[in-house]
C-alpha cells in the first residue's frame, strides 16, 4: 500500500511541484557546470593583449603592467616581507636588522670599508633603490657605478653616451652616487630593476642589457675557465671567434634565464677608481676571480684591492654577492637548472604557464621551485636544504673566529714592533682567507648554490687564517736580537 | 509487486473517480500545467546537459586517446613530457595508469574521472599533482604486465621483493625528468606574509 501512496503523492500537485523544483535545480547545476567549463576554455585561449606600446625607454613597470598584469602583480609582491632560516629577517620591515651587529666578526673584517658602517639584512627587489639611497655607507664617497644594478639605468647610460650605452656606462663611475641618482630622478627613470632590464620591448624575449655583464661574459668566453653550465660559450670557443661572444645572440634561452640575473647577482668592482668591472677574465671560480684581481692594476698603476684593513694594514678584497658564480659551480647549474627555474618558477595561472615574477627564496615556494623535479614532500625537501645550510653556517662561524684571531695576532705583532717583512706574509694570508670567507658570507644562499664548493672555500679560508696566525708566532721576537748573528 | 501496484493504480484510475480530478476543474488544470512544465524542464535539462557533454568533449573520455587526459589543462605538462619520453612509442596514458582487465579498468576510470573533474571544477587541489597510492599500485602492476619476462627473475632474487617499486629508480620513463608545474598562488601567499 505504501507504494501506492507514494505514487499518488508524486502525481499530486505538491509532488509535481517538488519534481519540477528538482528538475529546475538540476538544470541550474548543469548550466553552472557549462559556464565553468566555458570559463576554463576561455582561460586556455588568453595570451596577452598589448594595450599600450612600450619601448626601450619605458622604465616604469606600471606601464608594462597594463599589458602583462599577472607578471606585474607578482613583481609588486617583491615588496612583501619574507624570510627563511638564514635569509631576509624577521624584524621590522622598515628597518631590517644589522648583520654586522649580529655577527661582529663581519664588522671586524670590514673595518676600513663602508660595510663596517651599515650592512643589514636584505629586503625584496622593490626596495633596491630606496635602500641604497638611505644606507649609512653613503657617508663615505660612493661612485655612480652602484646604480648599474640598483636602478633601471639604461636610458640614462644612452643619454650620457649620446646614444651609445657602453660609452655612457664608462662615464658613469666618474659621477658621485648622489649626482647620478639625482639625474635618474630628474629624467624620470628612478625605478628599481624593471621589465625593460630583462625583456625586449618589442618581442618580450629575454635579453641582457647591463654593460658590465656583457663585457664580463665576453671576457669569460675568451678565457680558458671551465663553463660546464654554459654550452653556448663552449660552442663559441670551438667556432671561428671572429665576432666577440654576444649573450643576446649566442646564448640559449635557458642560459638567458640565468644571465639576466647574472647581470647583478655577481662579484664586481664598483667604486670610484675605474669603471665597474666583472672579474671573469680567468673563469668563474673564486680562485680564478682572485687571481684576476691579483693581476689587475688601477689606472694609476696601484695594484688592485678593495680596501686597506684599518687594524692590520692588509690590502684586502671585498666579495660582493657572487650568487651567479657560486651557482655555476654547483650540480644544479650543471644539470641545466637556471636561476629562474627556482627563483621565478613556472606556475599555472588558469590555463597559462607563467613565470612567477615574485622573485624570492625557493624555500618559500617549494612546491613550484623544487617539487617539479624532486618527488618528495615539502617538509623533506626543506629539511634537506636546511641541513646543507646549517653545515655551511657552522663552517662559516669557524671561519669568522679564525679571521678574528688572525686580525688579533696581526694587531699584536704590530704593537710589539714587528717589521714589514715579518707582517707581510700574514697580511697576504689575511687577504686570501678573507676573500674566501667573504665569498661565501656575502653570497646569498648560505652555501646551497654549490655546497661542496662552499665548504672547500671555507676550509681554505680557515686554513689560510690559521697559517697567517702561525706565521706570526714563528717570527723571531724583534725586541730581542737573535742569538746567532 | 511494484509494477502490480502501478498497474492497479492506473486501472483504478483516480483520474476518473476522484471528483477533484475531473477534466476542466481547477485542480486538474493546475496539475496539467505542472506536468507540462515538468516535461519542459526535463527537456531543457536534457538539452543543456547534452550540449554540456558535447562541449566538454565528454565522448573523448570513452576513448583511449592520450589527448583526452589533457582536455583540462592540469595535465598538459605531463602530456607534453610523455611525448618526449622513452615510453611514448609503446604506451599511452591508460596503458600505465589504468588496470588492464575490464572491470577494474572501468572502476578505476570512473573513480579517477569523478575525483579529477570534481577537483578541477572546484579548484581546491595541491599542485604540482602527485600520483596517489592507489595509482602507484596500478603503475607497478602495469610495469610488470609488460616487462614480466624480464623482471620475473629479478623479483624472485631481489632482497626487497614487492617493497621497491620499479618507478623508484626508473622514475623518468613515462614523463622524463621534470614534467610538473606548480599551481597558482596559495592563500597564505596572497596575504603576503609568507615566511617559513
Amino acid at each position: 500500500m505504501n507504494q501506492l501512496i507514494r505514487h499518488r503523492f508524486w502525481m499530486s500537485r505538491t509532488g509535481l511541484a517538488i519534481l519540477l523544483g528538482l528538475v529546475a535545480l538540476g538544470t541550474c547545476g548543469v548550466t553552472a557546470l557549462l559556464i565553468n567549463i566555458f570559463q576554463k576554455k576561455v582561460e586556455q585561449r588568453a595570451l596577452y593583449v598589448r594595450l599600450v606600446d612600450v619601448t626601450d625607454n619605458d622604465t616604469d613597470p606600471a606601464k608594462w603592467g597594463r599589458n602583462w598584469p599577472s607578471q606585474y602583480d607578482a613583481y609588486l609582491r617583491t615588496a612583501f616581507p619574507t624570510h627563511t632560516r638564514y635569509g631576509g629577517h624577521s624584524g621590522s620591515e622598515a628597518l631590517p636588522e644589522e648583520k654586522i651587529e649580529r655577527d661582529p666578526w663581519l664588522k671586524r673584517m670590514f673595518l676600513g670599508y663602508a660595510f663596517s658602517l651599515d650592512y643589514r639584512d636584505r629586503r625584496g627587489h622593490a626596495y633596491m633603490m630606496v635602500d641604497q639611497e638611505h644606507t649609512e655607507r653613503l657617508k663615505k664617497p660612493q661612485s655612480g657605478s652602484c646604480l648599474h644594478c640598483h636602478a633601471s639605468i639604461m636610458p640614462l647610460y644612452r643619454e650620457l653616451g649620446n646614444g651609445d650605452a657602453m660609452r655612457g656606462f664608462e662615464e658613469s663611475f666618474k659621477f658621485s652616487y648622489q649626482d647620478l641618482d639625482k639625474k635618474l630622478h630628474d629624467t624620470g627613470h628612478a625605478h628599481p630593476v624593471s621589465c625593460v632590464d630583462c625583456h625586449d620591448a618589442q618581442t618580450m624575449a629575454l635579453r641582457v642589457t647591463r654593460p658590465g655583464f656583457i663585457r664580463g661574459v665576453r671576457a669569460l668566453a675568451e678565457s680558458d675557465g671551465e663553463v660546464p653550465a654554459f654550452s653556448s660559450i663552449a660552442l663559441w670557443r670551438s667556432g671561428k671567434r671572429d665576432q666577440p661572444y654576444d649573450p643576446n645572440k649566442d646564448a640559449t634561452h635557458n642560459e638567458l634565464r640565468s644571465f639576466v640575473c647574472g647581470q647583478c647577482h655577481v662579484e664586481y668592482y664598483c667604486s670610484t677608481k675605474m669603471p665597474l668591472t666583472f672579474p671573469w677574465g680567468k673563469g668563474l671560480k673564486a680562485d680564478e676571480i682572485e687571481s684576476y684581481w691579483n693581476e689587475t692594476k688601477f689606472p694609476n698603476g696601484e695594484p688592485f684591492s678593495d680596501y686597506t684593513h684599518a687594524e692590520t694594514g692588509a690590502h684586502v678584497l671585498k666579495a660582493q654577492h657572487p650568487e651567479f658564480e657560486l651557482w655555476s659551480q654547483g650540480v644544479h647549474a650543471r644539470s641545466g637548472v637556471s636561476c629562474a627555474d627556482c627563483h621565478m618558477p613556472y606556475m599555472r595561472e588558469g590555463a597559462s604557464k607563467v613565470s612567477d615574477h615574485w622573485v624570492r627564496s625557493p624555500l618559500l615556494n617549494i612546491n613550484r621551485a623544487c617539487q617539479t623535479c624532486h618527488h618528495f614532500s615539502e617538509d623533506e625537501l626543506k629539511s634537506r636544504v636546511e641541513l646543507i645550510q646549517d653545515r655551511n653556517h657552522a663552517l662559516l662561524e669557524r671561519g669568522g673566529s679564525a679571521i678574528v684571531d688572525l686580525i688579533d695576532a696581526l694587531k699584536q705583532a704590530q704593537s710589539t714592533g714587528a717589521t714589514e717583512e715579518q707582517l707581510s706574509p700574514a697580511r697576504d694570508l689575511q687577504r686570501k682567507a678573507q676573500w674566501r670567507l667573504d665569498f661565501i658570507a656575502a653570497e646569498n644562499s648560505m652555501g646551497f648554490h654549490a655546497p661542496q664548493e662552499a665548504a672547500r672555500l671555507l676550509a681554505e679560508a680557515i686554513d689560510y687564517a690559521r697559517q697567517g696566525q702561525l706565521s706570526l708566532f714563528h717570527q723571531p721576537d724583534p725586541q730581542q736580537p737573535s742569538a746567532s748573528p | 509487486m511494484d509494477c502490480c501496484y502501478t498497474i492497479a493504480f492506473m486501472r483504478q484510475s483516480n483520474f476518473e473517480k476522484s471528483p477533484s480530478l475531473r477534466p476542466g476543474t481547477g485542480p486538474y488544470r493546475t496539475r496539467r500545467a505542472l506536468v507540462i512544465a515538468l516535461c519542459c524542464g526535463i527537456g531543457a535539462g536534457l538539452g543543456i546537459g547534452g550540449y554540456t557533454f558535447r562541449y566538454a568533449n565528454g565522448l573523448s573520455y570513452f576513448s583511449t586517446d592520450p589527448a583526452a587526459c589533457a582536455n583540462c589543462h592540469i595535465m598538459r605538462s605531463e602530456f607534453d613530457a610523455w611525448q618526449k619520453s622513452s615510453h611514448h612509442a609503446v604506451a599511452t596514458c591508460i596503458d600505465c595508469h589504468l588496470p588492464h582487465s575490464l572491470v577494474p579498468k572501468y572502476m578505476a576510470k570512473a573513480e579517477n574521472g569523478y575525483r579529477h573533474s570534481k577537483a578541477f571544477t572546484e579548484g581546491n587541489f595541491e599542485e604540482p599533482i602527485f600520483v596517489r597510492p592507489a595509482g602507484r599500485t596500478i603503475l607497478q602492476d602495469n610495469c610488470v604486465y609488460c616487462h614480466q619476462a624480464l623482471t620475473e627473475s629479478i623479483a624472485m632474487n631481489s632482497p626487497h621483493t614487492g617493497e621497491q617499486p620499479c618507478l623508484h629508480c626508473h622514475s623518468t620513463v613515462g614523463h622524463g625528468d621534470a614534467a610538473r608545474l606548480g599551481g597558482p598562488l596559495r592563500k597564505d601567499e596572497i596575504v603576503g606574509v609568507s615566511s617559513r
